[in-house]
C-alpha cells in the first residue's frame, strides 16, 4: 500500500513539473512569436527582440527546460528509492 | 563500468579530433604550396569517408542487440552527439542558412521548429520509451496496444516518412558530389549511396552510432569555421553568434540604401514590364506562340542572308526557337513560371529582421499563421520521428536517456544558434561588396556556382552594374559558397563539403537503419516468422538495407522536389501518425487498440490527402489530373500535419471511449512505465 501511495505521489509530481514546463514551452513557442512584430520595436545589442527570441532566445529556453527536467526527475528518482542500474533486460 | 567506457571514448574521440585538425592544417599548407583545389576537395572527401568506413568495419557485429540498439551501451554525452549528427541533415547544414538568407524572420520557423520539438521528446516520450526497452517504435505500439494492427500501421508510417526523408538526404549527397568532385549528379548519388552503406551495413546501429559521433565533430567544425573567420573579418570578434546583432544593424542601414536606389527601382520596373508582357502573351495563346515562332524564323532568315551577321547570333536565335514550348499547354506553364519569377524580382525585398512581412493586414496575418502552424508541425514531427526516438533506446538507463535528450539539444544548438548568424553575415557581405559592383569583374564563385544553376545574373537595365534585383541565388548556395564569398582559402570550402557530406551521411544512415528495422524486425521477425534464428534475422536486415538504399538512390536521382519540402513532408507524416498514439499511449490508460489504429490511420490519411492535393495538380504516373486544391486558411502543404495531428487525437479519444478499455495486463504495463523500476 505504501508503495502505491509513493508511486502516486511520484507520478503526481512528474505530471506537475511536466505541465509547468510545457506551459513555458507553449508561451515561448506560440505566444511570443505571435507578437513578434510588436516586439521587434525593442532593440538589444542590435537585435530586434522578436527576431532575437526566434533566433536565440527561445532556443536557450528550450535547452534550459530540458536540463531542468532531467535534473529534477533524476533527483526524484533517487528520492523515491529507485535506482535503475539494475534495470530490465532488453 | 560505464565511466570506464566513457573515459575510453573520450580519449579516442579527442585523438580523432586532433587528427582531423592536423589534416586541415596539412591541406592548408599544401594549398599554399600550390596544390590544385580539386585535389584538396578530393582529399577531404576521401579521408573522411575512409575514417567512417574504418569505424564501420571496426564496429561490425552479429549480435541482434548490437545491430538494433548498439547494445544499449552508449553513454549520454556521446548519444547526444550521435543524435545531433543524426538530426542535422543536409537540410540543416546546407538549406537552413540559405532559407534564412532568403526569408529572414520567416525562416526562423525552421530554427524554432527543429529545436523546440526536443522539449516534447524530453518531457513526453524519451524516458518512457527507454523504460519500455524494446527495439523499435512499432514494437512499442504493439506492446502498448496489443495485436498486430497497430504495429503494421506503425510500420507503414515509419517506412513512408523515413523513405521520403532519406531520399532528400541522398539528393543532398548527389548535390555535394557533383559540385566538389565534379561528377555528374546521378553518379554522385550512387557514390553517396556507397558512402552510406559502408558505414551501416556491417555494424548496424552500433557502427552508425560511433560513425555519427565522428561525423558530428566534422560537421560542427566545418559549419562554424567559415562563419567564425568571416566574423573576424567583419567585426574582429570570432564568435559570430554574439556579434551578429551588430552586423544586423549595419545590414539594416545597407538595406534601406540598396532597396530604394534609383538603379534598383529601374531594374524592378523592367522586371514588372517583362511580367506584364508575359501575361499578355499568355492571354493571347495559342496565336502568340505561333507569332513568336514566326518572329524568330524571320530574324534567323534575315541574318542568314546578311553577310555581316555573326554565326553566334544565328546559333543563339536558333536555340531560342528550338526551346520554344511545343504547344499552348506547355507555353502556359512555362511562361506562367517565367512571369512569376519576373514578378518576384520586381517586388521590393523584405528587410531581413521584419516579422510577418506583407503589403496588407491580411497578407501579414497569413504570414503569421503559416509561421505558427509550420512551427507546430515541425515540433510535433520532431517528437514523432522514429529515427530520433529510437536513439533513446540505445542509452544504458532511463536517467541517461533523460540526460541524453539534454545533450542532443545542446549539440544541436551549436549549429542552430550559428545558422541565423551565417545568413546575416553572408547577406552583409553580398550587399556590401557584390551589389553595385561591375558585372564584368564579378568574383569567380558566381560563374562556378552558376554552372550548377544555383546562381544567375541578368543585366536587365544594361548599366554594367549588378543590382540586387538582377541577382538570383538558390538558397543552397549560401553555405556552400560562403567561404568563397568571404575570400577564404579553398581549404575551408573543402572542409565545408566534408561537413555537408557528414551531415547527409549521418542522417541517411539513421533513417536507413530505421526503415530496415521496421521491415526486418517488426514485419519479418515479429509477424511473419517469430521462430527465425538470430543469424537469419541479421541476414534479412542487411539485405533489406541494401535494397531500400538502392531504391532511395533511384528516386533521389529523379530530383523530385527541394530538399526542404521533402523533409517537411516527412515531418508532417510522422507527426500525424505517431504523436497522438504515443503520447496518449503513455499518459492515458484508457487509450485502446481500436482507438490507436483508427487515430493513426485517420491522422495519416488526412495529412496525405491535404499534402497531395495542395502540392500537386496532377500525378502523371497514377493517371490523376486536376486534383489541385486551394490551401485551407492559406496553410501550405508543408504544414499538412496541422490538420492530421488534432484529427489523430480526437479520433483516438472518441474511438477508445466507444470501445472496451484495454486489458488489465496492458494497464499494468502502463503503470510500470510511469513508475521507475524498483
Amino acid at each position: 500500500m505504501q508503495t502505491i501511495r509513493k508511486h502516486e505521489t511520484y507520478w503526481h509530481k512528474n505530471l506537475i513539473v511536466t505541465g509547468v514546463l510545457l506551459l513555458i514551452w507553449f508561451v515561448v513557442t506560440f505566444v511570443v512569436p505571435f507578437y513578434a512584430r510588436e516586439l521587434n520595436g525593442i532593440v538589444i545589442f542590435g537585435f530586434p527582440l522578436g527576431f532575437y527570441m526566434g533566433a536565440q532566445g527561445s532556443l536557450l529556453v528550450y535547452v534550459a527546460i530540458i536540463w531542468y527536467y532531467a535534473r529534477y526527475m533524476n533527483n526524484l528518482d533517487a528520492e523515491y528509492g529507485h535506482h535503475d542500474d539494475e534495470e530490465e533486460a532488453g | 563500468m560505464s565511466n570506464d567506457l566513457s573515459n575510453r571514448l573520450r580519449s579516442y574521440y579527442l585523438a580523432y579530433t586532433g587528427g582531423f585538425i592536423v589534416l586541415i592544417l596539412v591541406l592548408a599548407l599544401l594549398e599554399r604550396q600550390g596544390m590544385p583545389p580539386r585535389w584538396i576537395g578530393y582529399a577531404f572527401l576521401f579521408f573522411t569517408i575512409m575514417i567512417y568506413a574504418a569505424i564501420g568495419i571496426m564496429s561490425r557485429t552479429s549480435n541482434v542487440s548490437e545491430y538494433y540498439v548498439a547494445g544499449r551501451r552508449v553513454p549520454a554525452v556521446f548519444n547526444g552527439m550521435a543524435t545531433g549528427a543524426d538530426w542535422m541533415s543536409a537540410a540543416s547544414f546546407i538549406g537552413l542558412a540559405g532559407t534564412l538568407y532568403l526569408s529572414g524572420y520567416q525562416g526562423l520557423a525552421y530554427v524554432m521548429g527543429w529545436t523546440g520539438g526536443y522539449v516534447l521528446v524530453a518531457l513526453l516520450l524519451a524516458p518512457y520509451l527507454r523504460k519500455f526497452g524494446q527495439y523499435t517504435i512499432p514494437d512499442f505500439l504493439a506492446a502498448r496496444y496489443g495485436g498486430n494492427a497497430a504495429r503494421l500501421v506503425g510500420v507503414f508510417a515509419v517506412v513512408l516518412a523515413s523513405f521520403v526523408y532519406v531520399v532528400a538526404q541522398i539528393y543532398g549527397v548527389g548535390l555535394i558530389a557533383s559540385r566538389f568532385v565534379g561528377l555528374q549528379f546521378e553518379i554522385g548519388v550512387f557514390l553517396g549511396l556507397a558512402g552510406i552503406l559502408v558505414c551501416s551495413f556491417l555494424g548496424g546501429m552500433r557502427a552508425v552510432t560511433w560513425t555519427q559521433v565522428a561525423q558530428y565533430v566534422i560537421l560542427i567544425v566545418a559549419y562554424i569555421t567559415p562563419v567564425a573567420m568571416l566574423s573576424v573579418k567583419v567585426t574582429n570578434v570570432p564568435i559570430p553568434q554574439i556579434v551578429y546583432g551588430e552586423v544586423l544593424e549595419r545590414l539594416r542601414v545597407l538595406e534601406t540604401q540598396v532597396f530604394h536606389s534609383p538603379a534598383e527601382e529601374s531594374a524592378r520596373q523592367l522586371y514588372r514590364e517583362r511580367a506584364e508582357a508575359l501575361a499578355e502573351r499568355i492571354q493571347a495563346l495559342p496565336e502568340s506562340l505561333v507569332e513568336e515562332k514566326q518572329r524568330l524564323s524571320t530574324q534567323i532568315n534575315e541574318r542568314k542572308l546578311d553577310s555581316s551577321a555573326s554565326m553566334r547570333e544565328i546559333v543563339a536565335l536558333e536555340r531560342q526557337r528550338r526551346e520554344l514550348p511545343g504547344n499552348a499547354e506547355e507555353a502556359k506553364s512555362k511562361w506562367g513560371e517565367a512571369r512569376k519569377a519576373a514578378l518576384e524580382r520586381a517586388s521590393v525585398p523584405n528587410p531581413h529582421a521584419e516579422a510577418f512581412p506583407g503589403k496588407s493586414e491580411e497578407a501579414r496575418n497569413a504570414a503569421r499563421i503559416n509561421f505558427l502552424t509550420l512551427i507546430f508541425c515541425l515540433m510535433v514531427g520532431t517528437a514523432a520521428l522514429p529515427h530520433i526516438l529510437m536513439r533513446y533506446y540505445t542509452t544504458p538507463t532511463v536517467r541517461e536517456a533523460r540526460s541524453s535528450v539534454f545533450w542532443s539539444l545542446f549539440f544541436i544548438l551549436a549549429l542552430y544558434l550559428t545558422a541565423p548568424a551565417y545568413a546575416v553575415f553572408a547577406k552583409y557581405e553580398i550587399y556590401l561588396h557584390l551589389v553595385n559592383s561591375e558585372i564584368a569583374r564579378l568574383p569567380g564563385w558566381i560563374a562556378a556556382w552558376g554552372k550548377l544553376g544555383l546562381v544567375s545574373i541578368e543585366d536587365i537595365n544594361r548599366d554594367g552594374l549588378l543590382q540586387l534585383a538582377e541577382l538570383t541565388l538558390n538558397p543552397d548556395v549560401i553555405v556552400l559558397a560562403t567561404p568563397e564569398i568571404a575570400g577564404l582559402p579553398y581549404v575551408i570550402s573543402g572542409l565545408v563539403a566534408a561537413g555537408a557530406l557528414s551531415a547527409a551521411l549521418s542522417t541517411a544512415d539513421g533513417l536507413l537503419l530505421t526503415i530496415t528495422g521496421a521491415l526486418s524486425h517488426d514485419v519479418y521477425y515479429k509477424i511473419i516468422r517469430p521462430q527465425a534464428s538470430t543469424q537469419w534475422r541479421l541476414v534479412i536486415s542487411k539485405s533489406l538495407l541494401l535494397v531500400v538504399a538502392v531504391l532511395a538512390a533511384m528516386v533521389a536521382a529523379q530530383k523530385p522536389a527541394t530538399i526542404l519540402s521533402m523533409v517537411a513532408w516527412a515531418f508532417s507524416i510522422a507527426g500525424a501518425a505517431f504523436f497522438p498514439a504515443l503520447v496518449l499511449g503513455i499518459f492515458w490508460k484508457r487509450a485502446n487498440k481500436q482507438g490507436a489504429v483508427a487515430g493513426m490511420l485517420a491522422g495519416l490519411l488526412v495529412t496525405l490527402y491535404y499534402m497531395v492535393r495542395v502540392q500537386f495538380d496532377s500525378i502523371a504516373w497514377l493517371g490523376l489530373h486536376g486534383i489541385g486544391m486551394e490551401p485551407w486558411l492559406d496553410i501550405q502543404s508543408t504544414s499538412a500535419g496541422i490538420w492530421g495531428v488534432p484529427v489523430g487525437f480526437v479520433v483516438i479519444i472518441v474511438v477508445s471511449l466507444l470501445t472496451p478499455p484495454p486489458p488489465a495486463k496492458t494497464q499494468e504495463l502502463i503503470e510500470r512505465l510511469r513508475y521507475p523500476v524498483h
